[in-house]
């Protein structure tokens, strides 16, 4: 079955309240897109979209080359899996997982208990098929949702903050698992929304970034993470230092006073722009690209150090490897980084993408 | 715990039964005591006996019981019914048309219950609607009484319900009717039982309408205990109180115990 999704300028909006606008993104045929944006960039709302809770106002969604957007819900063969689990508290486990197809009567009855088991299996659930939701942990549940999603074998998962309500130990597990069901289940295509990062980074094939009920970036991890676009996608996409610099000509940037050696492109001389670098690839001492400041903050975290400084007046953050001597506040200080690690965002967030 | 100190919340608790146990406990037990004697001049009553129940187990009184029950229960059916029904309608409607159908349900309980009866009496003594006569009129006025309560109790649980399970349902393929009988009203159940306990209770009491319009064949407990009381067997009609009240409790208690099975949460 031919799978995969795409949204063609869909904009929805409450009562002339725009909350996705314009969407253009395509998820191919067994590719994990992950919806990244913080609350109110309109990723779950481009969710409900294909699921078909939210009518778009323009635009057409299409899943596996048909146009279901004036299509109910319940015709639309997805699986669908929330972040409070909605588990049916009346019905046992396995009555849960049986119900889509139950529901859709395309199964013989005979075959439903084998189906139930299968996806119970798939998830580890198969030894709870007895219990009635309420007598599960939140992890067991969320595995259940998933094999209720993933009984009816749909071509369609959608994701939305699955991991959410879990604590941080099971959340780890449940990545795996979930990248597991991803490798076994190569055809089906998951839209996969979160606010949280890693999780996208983990889990994803590509990385749709959302805020303000736009797209503002879509790549690979790598790419959004490496080459990010904008700033927006740069801070949200892992941790950045978001240098405001001032293109030389002959190549080359001013950052206040020190004069940085960056790859500038075709950017215009004496125009305005953002330099971008991560903290973990800012190193101690001398070397390239040396900015010299003081101290502010210090932060011990383990296996790093996290040192704010403060470089002709603008905060320059660095994680460097576990210092024996932790360094004192308002000491002087050089860091300096790589030229090929560094990144020229053109100025103010998506005049980049 | 609001009051700390030790005599303090001795006092409350006299203060509470001083306040409680005139108002609401003695009036039904003077209704026990009077059920089991013949005579009441001084401060107690006396003459026991258990004659009063014979006659209030017996004959009319017997016959009057079934009435009532029969009444009752098929009142709470036809409330819970329509109540949901129309509860599960209000729910797909704009605030506005809600809020008209919600006026509309409470109207029988705003207005008085012997303009209700006397309105039902009116309106179906006349073909083609001719009801007056027949049990049938008496079961119309309890459930047009009763079902403003099924149609509240309903519609506070519909507001209350998560839209995620509808959604669930429907994303794994369910049609609509399929999500209301296999999700929703299972889902509901608890507050349909507690309204189904509620409409009984109401409709077993219930006398003012139902004076306006009961045929002489189809005489409910209340309209008995009333007539026995006004003809002056006072201790006859107490016991057939005691009975009303005995078999309501007891309907009630099977109900609820009913709603713990139904309730999953």
């Amino acid at each position: 079955m031919n799978s995969g999704i795409r949204f063609d300028a869909v904009s929805v909006a409450y009562g002339g309240n725009v909350v996705l606008d314009s969407l253009d993104l395509t998820v191919e045929p067994g590719e994990v897109m992950a919806l990244l944006g913080p609350s109110g960039s309109g990723k779950t709302t481009a969710l409900r979209a294909v699921a078909g809770f939210v009518r778009p106002v323009s635009g057409r969604v299409f899943l596996g080359g048909r146009d279901v957007t004036e299509l109910p819900p319940y015709r639309r063969g997805i699986g669908m899996v929330v972040q409070q689990y909605a588990l049916f508290p009346h019905l046992k486990v396995a009555e849960n997982v049986a119900f889509g197809l139950k529901a859709q009567k395309a199964v013989p009855r005979a075959e439903i208990p084998g189906r139930v088991a299968e996806a119970l299996d798939m998830t580890g659930m198969a030894a709870y098929a007895g219990r009635y939701p309420r007598e599960l942990s939140g992890g067991q549940q969320q595995r259940v949702a998933i094999a209720r999603a993933l009984a009816i074998r749909p071509s369609v998962l959608l994701l939305d903050e699955p991991l959410s309500a879990l604590d941080a130990q099971l959340r780890s597990g449940m990545l795996a698992e979930l990248a597991r069901l991803h490798r076994e289940l190569p055809d089906v295509s998951m839209l996969y929304v979160t606010h949280d990062q890693v999780e996208a980074l983990t889990l994803a094939d590509r990385i749709a970034v959302m805020d303000k009920a736009r797209l503002q970036d879509c790549g690979t991890p790598q790419e959004l993470y490496r080459r990010p676009r904008n700033e927006f996608t740069a801070s949200f996409v892992g941790n950045a230092n978001l240098l405001p610099v001032e293109v030389r000509t002959g190549g080359g940037v001013r950052f206040g006073e020190a004069v940085l050696k960056v790859d500038t492109g075709d950017a215009a001389a004496g125009s305005a722009a953002t330099l971008c670098v991560r903290p973990h690839l800012v190193g101690l001492g001398e070397g390239p690209n040396a900015l010299r400041g003081t101290i502010r903050e210090v932060q011990w975290r383990g296996s790093t150090h996290r040192l704010y400084v403060e470089v002709d007046g603008r905060p320059v953050k660095a994680d460097v490897r576990e210092l024996r001597e932790t360094p004192v506040l308002g000491a002087p200080v050089t860091l300096h980084f790589a030229s090929q690690d560094a990144v020229l965002l053109g100025a103010g967030v998506g005049s980049g993408g | 715990m609001l009051v700390h100190s030790r005599a303090g919340r001795w006092a409350t608790w006299a203060g509470f039964l001083l306040l409680f146990v005139p108002l609401f406990a003695v009036p039904l037990l003077v209704i026990v005591a009077a059920s089991f004697s013949t005579n009441w001049s001084g401060v107690f009553p006396s003459g026991p006996t258990v004659a009063n129940y014979g006659a209030a187990v017996r004959g009319e009184s017997l016959q009057a019981l079934t009435t009532s029950l029969v009444t009752a229960v098929a009142a709470s059916v036809f409330a819970l019914l329509f109540g949901s029904w129309a509860a599960l309608a209000a729910a797909a409607l704009r605030k506005r048309g809600k809020r008209a159908l919600d006026a509309l349900f409470m109207l029988p309980v705003a207005v008085p219950s012997v303009v209700v009866g006397l309105a039902v009496l009116v309106a179906f003594s006349r073909p083609p609607f001719l009801l007056n006569g027949t049990p049938w009129i008496v079961v119309l006025a309890h459930t047009v009484l009763v079902t403003a309560f099924a149609h509240q109790s309903v519609s506070a649980a519909i507001v209350r319900l998560d839209p995620v399970y509808e959604q669930a349902a429907a994303s794994l393929g369910a049609r609509p009717a399929y999500v209301l009988w296999r999700v929703r009203l299972p889902l509901l159940l608890p507050s349909l039982n507690a309204a189904a306990g509620l409409c009984f209770a109401l409709s077993m009491g219930e006398l003012s309408a139902t004076m306006m319009l009961y045929p002489p064949d189809w005489m409910p407990l209340p309209v008995q205990i009333f007539t026995a009381t006004d003809r002056g067997s006072l201790f006859t009609g107490s016991a057939v109180a005691v009975v009303l009240m005995g078999t309501t409790l007891l309907v009630l208690l099977a109900v609820s115990r009913l709603r713990t099975r139904a309730s999953f949460r």
